[in-house]
């Protein structure tokens, strides 16, 4: 029987269309990106070998410094947001709204789907439009406070973009979250109900223990999506004021196709592949040695 | 703005009609313990809607009439002029077109390649094959900067710039690894035996393929195919990198530059544009939501 499911011809007429595409146009361009990050120049002009000057040139550049800066203060931030987020209304359909929470779950993951360029010109103008300067300061004058120029300031802009961020992502952290607390066997929630866990303890003691696994697995996702934030930092404010709230995936883009600096392009790519790579071997690590003790 | 299903539950009308001072004074006692939850409901679904609201109410309303009161109210006329300024004037139309001329070949190259590759995988048996799904694997973690510089180049000299496909090959290769990976992980949920009574009634594996693997497959290509239809239309890196002219800028790089040239000054087409893109994504959500809020969760989990 196995000798026919290891029919040669199929396996190539089956697999080859995918592991050529993979190969010539992932793996190759990887690689040659890798190589890339040890020359200065591009196409056009050249290409001049110059060994690990664009590293040494890396963390010397005040410019590509500040934008790893964006990009690890944004992932880390968005990242305890998501996930604070995201296991509070976890935690509200599992155990509050129980059978009742199939519409809340829907509604509230519906922007999970929308553009993020479409979120990030939605929250310029809510932050923004009018005299009054958006819906958010008619909020603030109702209050009595001041209308805030948002956008104009750095810590403004940051604040928006991890605001649209939440306000997108929420309800898919929800969801992944939500599967992993159904998962908890009941009996456990019963006995430890028995032996008097209640409410906040019950939470403490029992559901984030259990749930340990799938926060782990979302903190690794969210991680390594958020350090590679582009869309909503570039259609909120251009990476601005200036380019104070620019990512390390901006600097990259603009360093290699609009300054044409391919090998430097390619060192930054290759500074944030390994700064995903970091991040989720540091998450790893810390999970097992919390397993070991 | 309540989501209250369990209270429209028509039994507990009937009950309301048979009044008893005892069980509504119960009911009443309920309810106040409900109502800190009730609040949190009610307020997380105000924060959701009421931006999406603000957006699609503004889109209708004249630009003085937005000025003038910015915040939720129904447009005085429900007019449709943002809409077709938005679609006449700036690129827009042109730009939907693109992304879908996009999007809808490249979801289909990735759900068939991924589904071959993953049969070829998982259903079909041979040394190596465990090793190649990890190499496969391997390029999930790898992000779309890594491959962009080469990518330019090689479209540059191919002289394909002129065109969509750097825009659909790229979409294909980004999205074969995970689709891939799920698939295979689909296939062995299926019970060997079937693929193999299809061998003992003569059937090669790859007519087995097309005529079994393929039809058992279609719940998991629609949930793929659904995932990867909203990553490559949300899309902005790979085409603003690969997008040379106007005319050939997908919706998400068109909304950016149309951002560009009304600025903070002129909403309403602004909105009209966004707007498009918020109903449509909505009416598939309605339908399709079950499905999609699983691949979603699917494709995140990995390993």
């Amino acid at each position: 029987m196995n000798s026919v499911f290891g029919d040669r011809k199929t396996i190539i007429i089956l697999l080859a269309p995918a592991l050529l595409l993979y190969t010539l146009l992932k793996i190759g361009p990887v690689a040659w990106s890798l190589g890339l990050s040890f020359f200065e120049g591009n196409t056009l002009r050249g290409f001049e070998f110059v060994g690990v000057d664009n590293f040494t040139k890396f963390f010397t550049d005040d410019a590509a410094l500040q934008s790893l800066g964006v990009s690890v203060f944004f992932a880390i931030v968005a990242t305890a947001g998501q996930i604070l987020l995201g296991y509070l209304l976890a935690l509200l359909y599992v155990f509050v709204l129980r059978k009742g929470s199939s519409l809340l779950r829907t509604i509230v993951f519906f922007p999970a789907i929308l553009p993020t360029v479409a979120v990030a010109l939605l929250f310029r103008s809510f932050v923004a439009v009018g005299d009054n300067q958006g819906p958010v300061n008619d909020l603030i004058n109702l209050f009595g406070g001041e209308s805030v120029e948002f956008l104009a300031t750095t810590s403004g802009t940051m604040a928006t973009a991890l605001a649209m961020t939440l306000w997108g992502s929420m309800g898919f952290y929800a969801i992944l979250l939500y599967a992993g607390l159904l998962d908890i066997p009941d009996e456990i929630l019963e006995s430890a109900k028995l032996d008097g866990a209640n409410g906040l303890k019950l939470v403490r003691h029992i559901v984030v223990p259990l749930s340990l696994p799938i926060l782990l697995s979302s903190i690794i996702f969210s991680l390594n999506a958020t350090l590679k934030v582009f869309d909503s930092l570039l259609a909120l404010n251009n990476g601005g004021p200036g380019t104070s709230t620019a990512p390390l995936t901006l600097y990259m883009y603009r360093t290699a196709f609009e300054y044409a600096e391919y090998g430097y392009g390619s060192t930054i790519a290759l500074v944030l592949t390994l700064l995903c790579l970091v991040f989720t071997l540091a998450i790893f690590r810390s999970s097992q040695r919390k397993a070991e003790d | 703005m309540t989501v209250q299903p369990q209270v429209e539950n028509p039994s507990v009308t009937v009950l309301e009609r048979s009044e008893q001072p005892l069980r509504n004074r119960r009911r009443a006692r309920r309810a106040l313990k409900r109502l800190p939850v009730w609040t949190i409901v009610t307020i997380v679904v105000v924060v959701v809607l009421y931006p999406q609201v603000w957006m699609i109410l503004g889109s209708f309303k004249t630009q003085s009439e937005f000025l003038s009161n910015p915040a939720l109210s129904l447009p005085e006329n429900w007019i449709f002029d943002n809409y077709t300024t938005a679609l006449n004037n700036g690129n827009v139309s042109r730009n939907y077109l693109n992304s879908i001329l996009v999007t809808l070949p490249s979801v289909a190259l990735i759900v068939l390649i991924g589904v071959a590759a993953g049969y070829a995988l998982e259903v079909l048996v041979w040394r190596g094959r465990k090793g190649t799904l990890l190499y496969i694997l391997a390029g999930i973690m790898v992000p779309g900067q890594m491959i962009l510089v080469p990518l330019f180049t090689v479209y540059f000299r191919a002289g394909l710039t002129d065109s969509l496909w750097p825009l659909i090959i790229t979409y294909t290769v980004m999205g074969l690894p995970l689709t891939t990976f799920l698939m295979a992980a689909y296939f062995r949920s299926i019970p060997r035996e079937i693929f193999e009574a299809a061998t003992v009634d003569g059937s090669s594996p790859l007519r087995s393929f097309f005529v079994i693997g393929l039809p058992m497959m279609r719940n998991s290509i629609l949930t793929i195919g659904l995932v990867q239809f909203f990553s490559v239309w949300n899309d902005l890196l790979i085409a603003l990198t690969f997008t040379t002219r106007p005319d050939l800028a997908t919706i998400q790089v068109g909304l950016l530059s149309l951002s560009d040239q009304y600025g903070s000054t002129q909403y309403g087409p602004l909105f009209a544009a966004v707007s498009i893109n918020i109903v449509v994504l909505l009416i598939v959500f309605v339908f399709l939501n079950k499905k999609i809020m699983a691949g979603m969760a699917a494709g995140s989990v990995k390993g």
